[in-house]
C-alpha cells in the first residue's frame, strides 16, 4: 500500500516538476494556451505511430507525438501569418480539427483497442503505477516514473544550458535575432520540449491537467518573486506542492488524482493571489484602505492649517462641526478626527481641534508638493 | 557584389590609371576592373571613402504593400544621422532591415563593406521601449547585461567581467543608483536609459535607435542627447529615428527625409529643407523653418 502512494505520488512530483520548467517561458511569452492546444493535438500522432508499430508503450509514440505537436504550431503561426486569423483563433481552429482527425482515425479503424477518450482527457494517475518496468524479471518500479524522469531531465538541461538564450528571446525577441540568437530556434526547442513533455504527461496524468500544470505554477510563482531564475525554481516547488496536496486529497475523499490536482493548482494559485506580500489581493487592499485614512487625515490638517490663527478659526475648527465645513459624513469625519488624533496630528482644546506640530510639518510638506 | 553607388565608381576607375594601379593585379586571380570597381577592393577602401552603412537599392514589402520602394541611403562613419518622416514611413522597418531583421525583396546592406551578419559585433541596437515587456521579472543591472550577450555567443554565461561592464554602462546614463531595481518600477525616461545603456555595454562602433525620444521628460532628453554627442566625439556612427522636427538641427550633423522612399539625405544644412520637408510630410506638415 505504501509503496503504491510512493509510486503514484512520485510520478506526480515529477510531472509537476517538468511541465513547471518550460511552463515558465510559456506563460512569459503569453503561449500558454499553445500547450491546450499541443495536448490535445498529439493525439492523430499517437494513433498513426500506434498503427505503425502495434504497441501501445513504443518511443516512436512520443516522438510521433512530439512531432505532431510540433506541427501544430507550424500550423497555428501558418494561419496567423496570413494575417486574416489571429492567434486565439488560429489556435482555436487547428487543434480541434487534429484532435478529431485522432478521434475518427480511433472510431473508424481502432475501435476495439484500448485508447480510452476519458483517459485521453484525464488520465489515471491511479493505474500509473500498473505499468511496471521489468528487465530480467526484477521490478523497477512504474515506466511513467522513468518517461517523465527522463523529460524532466531533458528540460533542467535545457533550461539551464540556453537560460541566458531563454531569457534574452523571451523578454526581447529582436534585440536576441539582432545579436545572432535565433529566436525561432529558440521558440520551436521550447515548443518541440512542451510537445516532447505534453505527450510524456498526459499517458500518466492527462491532458487537463497537463495544462494545469504547465500554466499554474508559473502563473503562481510569477507573483512570488521579481527575477526569472527564483521563478523557475518557484514554479517547480509550487507544482510539486500542489501535486502532492492534491494527490492527499484525493485519497482522503476518494476523487480523481488529476482533477484533484488540477483544483489544487487553482486553490494554491488564489491563495499565493491573496497573501503575498506587496502585490497581493489583501496588500493592496490594506494599502488602499491606509492610503484613504492618510489622505483623509490630511485633507483635515490642512483645513486646520489653512485657518489657524485667523479670525473664523473657532468655527472653522468646532469638532461638532468639523464635517459641515468638509461636507463629509458626520461618521467618517468622526473616524478621521480619531485616527488623527492617534497619530498626534491634532489634539483637543475644549470643543476645538488644533493641530500639533507634526501636524502642521505633515500640512506644510503637503501643501509644497 | 557591390559597385558602390552609381557615380562613385568612376573616380575610382580614373585614379587606377592614373596611379598605375597595375601593380595591384600581381598575385591577384581577378581581372583587373573587377579589383578596381569592387567596395572591397584595395582601391575603395581609402578611410575616408569607406561608408558605415550603405543601404542599395532597398525594397521591402509586406505581402505586395511596399513599405520602403528602393531605398539608398550611404551613411559616412562618424555622424549623428536621424532619420525622420510621417508616421508610416518605414522608419523603423528601415532600422531592422539594416539589422537583418527583416527581409527585403530587393537591395543590399552593407556595415563597414560587409554584410550584417559578419558585423553584428559592432552594431549596437536600441528598439523601442515599448516593444518589450516591462513586467518581465529581471533587475536593470540584468538587462543592462544583455548587451553582452553576443560576444558571449551561446551559452556561456555572463560573469563579473560582464557586470563591471554594464555597471560603468549605467554611470554613464546616470542609473548605476538602480541596477537593483525591478524593471517594472522604472519611469519611461529610466526604461530608455536602461536601454541605452544595454546598447553602449556593447562598445558598438554603429548604433541604430529606434525613437530613443519617444516619451521621455525633458532631463533625459538632454542627457540622451549629451549621449549622443559623445560616442559621435568618440568617432561612432549614430543613427537615430526620430520624430521631433524642432530639434533636428540642434540635436543632429546628418539627416535623413523619408517617406516611403528617401526624398533626401545628407548633412542637415544641405538637406533638412523646407522644399525636402514639405515633400516629406506633404500637407501634414505643420512646421516650417
Amino acid at each position: 500500500m505504501l509503496q503504491g502512494h510512493l509510486d503514484i505520488l512520485s510520478i506526480a512530483i515529477v510531472t509537476a516538476a517538468a511541465c513547471a520548467l518550460p511552463g515558465v517561458f510559456l506563460v512569459l511569452r503569453r503561449m500558454t494556451l499553445m500547450s491546450d492546444a499541443i495536448s490535445h493535438a498529439i493525439l492523430p500522432g499517437i494513433v498513426i505511430a500506434f498503427f505503425l508499430t502495434g504497441n501501445l508503450s513504443s518511443p516512436l509514440l512520443i516522438l510521433a507525438a512530439a512531432g505532431t505537436g510540433v506541427l501544430t504550431v507550424v500550423f497555428v503561426e501558418l494561419l496567423q501569418r496570413t494575417k486574416l486569423v489571429k492567434e486565439d483563433a488560429a489556435i482555436g481552429l487547428t487543434f480541434p480539427a487534429l484532435f478529431s482527425i485522432g478521434v475518427i482515425l480511433i472510431s473508424r479503424f481502432a475501435g476495439n483497442v484500448h485508447l480510452d477518450m476519458d483517459v485521453v482527457l484525464l488520465g489515471e494517475l491511479a493505474y500509473a503505477p500498473l505499468n511496471r518496468l521489468k528487465i530480467f524479471g526484477s521490478d523497477l518500479g512504474p515506466v511513467p516514473l522513468y518517461v517523465m524522469g527522463t523529460i524532466l531531465v531533458l528540460n533542467l538541461i535545457f533550461v539551464v544550458v540556453f537560460y541566458k538564450e531563454l531569457k534574452l528571446v523571451t523578454f526581447d525577441a529582436s534585440l536576441a535575432a539582432a545579436l545572432g540568437f535565433s529566436p525561432t530556434l529558440i521558440h520551436y526547442g521550447l515548443m518541440t520540449l512542451v510537445s516532447v513533455t505534453t505527450v510524456g504527461a498526459f499517458d500518466a496524468v492527462g491532458s487537463i491537467l497537463v495544462v494545469a500544470l504547465i500554466a499554474g505554477p508559473p502563473a503562481t510563482a510569477y507573483l512570488m518573486t521579481d527575477r526569472l531564475s527564483r521563478m523557475i525554481i518557484l514554479s517547480a516547488i509550487i507544482g510539486c506542492v500542489n501535486a502532492v496536496s492534491g494527490y492527499w486529497i484525493a485519497f482522503l475523499f476518494d476523487v480523481s488524482i488529476a482533477g484533484a490536482i488540477a483544483t489544487m493548482t487553482l486553490i494554491i494559485f488564489v491563495l499565493v493571489f491573496l497573501v503575498v506580500p506587496n502585490r497581493g489581493l489583501i496588500a493592496i487592499a490594506r494599502r488602499h484602505a491606509r492610503q484613504k485614512w492618510e489622505f483623509a487625515q490630511t485633507m483635515l490638517v490642512i483645513h486646520l492649517f489653512n485657518h489657524e490663527g485667523l479670525p473664523e478659526a473657532e468655527t472653522e475648527s468646532a469638532i461638532a462641526d468639523l464635517h459641515e465645513h468638509l461636507s463629509w459624513d458626520p461618521g467618517f469625519t468622526n473616524q478621521v478626527v480619531k485616527y488623527a488624533l492617534s497619530n498626534r496630528c491634532v489634539s483637543r482644546k475644549e470643543t476645538q481641534l488644533i493641530l500639533t506640530a507634526h501636524g502642521r510639518t505633515i500640512a506644510q510638506q503637503a501643501l509644497v508638493q | 557584389m557591390s559597385y558602390g553607388t552609381g557615380n562613385e565608381w568612376f573616380p575610382y576607375y580614373e585614379q587606377a590609371f592614373s596611379e598605375g594601379s597595375f601593380s595591384y593585379r600581381t598575385g591577384n586571380e581577378l581581372p583587373y576592373y573587377e579589383q578596381v570597381f569592387s567596395d572591397s577592393g584595395v582601391l575603395g577602401m581609402q578611410a575616408s571613402e569607406q561608408k558605415a552603412i550603405q543601404v542599395t537599392d532597398l525594397t521591402v514589402a509586406y505581402q505586395d504593400k511596399p513599405v520602403l520602394w528602393d531605398i539608398d541611403l550611404d551613411v559616412p562613419p562618424g555622424v549623428l544621422l536621424s532619420i525622420v518622416g510621417p508616421n508610416g514611413a518605414g522608419k523603423t522597418t528601415l532600422i531592422k532591415a539594416i539589422l537583418g531583421l527583416v527581409r527585403p525583396a530587393a537591395g543590399n546592406v552593407l556595415i563597414y563593406d560587409k554584410p550584417y551578419e559578419a558585423q553584428r559585433q559592432i552594431i549596437g541596437y536600441v528598439p523601442q521601449r515599448g516593444s518589450v515587456d516591462w513586467d518581465f521579472p529581471t533587475n536593470v543591472l540584468d538587462v543592462v547585461m544583455m548587451g553582452c550577450y553576443g560576444a558571449l555567443g551561446w551559452i556561456r554565461r555572463p560573469g563579473k567581467k560582464e557586470r563591471e561592464l554594464a555597471m560603468q554602462a549605467l554611470e554613464k546614463v546616470g542609473m548605476e543608483a538602480y541596477a537593483t531595481r525591478q524593471i517594472s518600477q522604472l519611469s519611461g525616461g529610466q526604461q530608455q536609459r536602461v536601454f541605452l545603456a544595454r546598447a553602449l555595454v556593447q562598445d558598438a562602433t554603429v548604433y541604430l535607435m529606434d525613437e530613443p525620444f519617444q516619451g521621455v521628460d525633458a532631463t533625459t532628453e538632454r542627457a540622451i542627447v549629451t549621449l549622443l554627442q559623445e560616442l559621435r566625439a568618440d568617432g561612432k556612427t549614430v543613427v537615430v529615428v526620430h520624430h521631433d522636427l524642432q530639434t533636428v538641427t540642434d540635436y543632429f550633423d546628418w539627416v535623413m527625409l523619408l517617406n516611403i522612399r528617401r526624398i533626401a539625405s545628407g548633412p542637415v544644412d544641405e538637406a533638412f529643407t523646407s522644399d525636402n520637408l514639405r515633400e516629406t510630410y506633404g500637407g501634414r506638415l505643420a512646421f516650417m523653418k
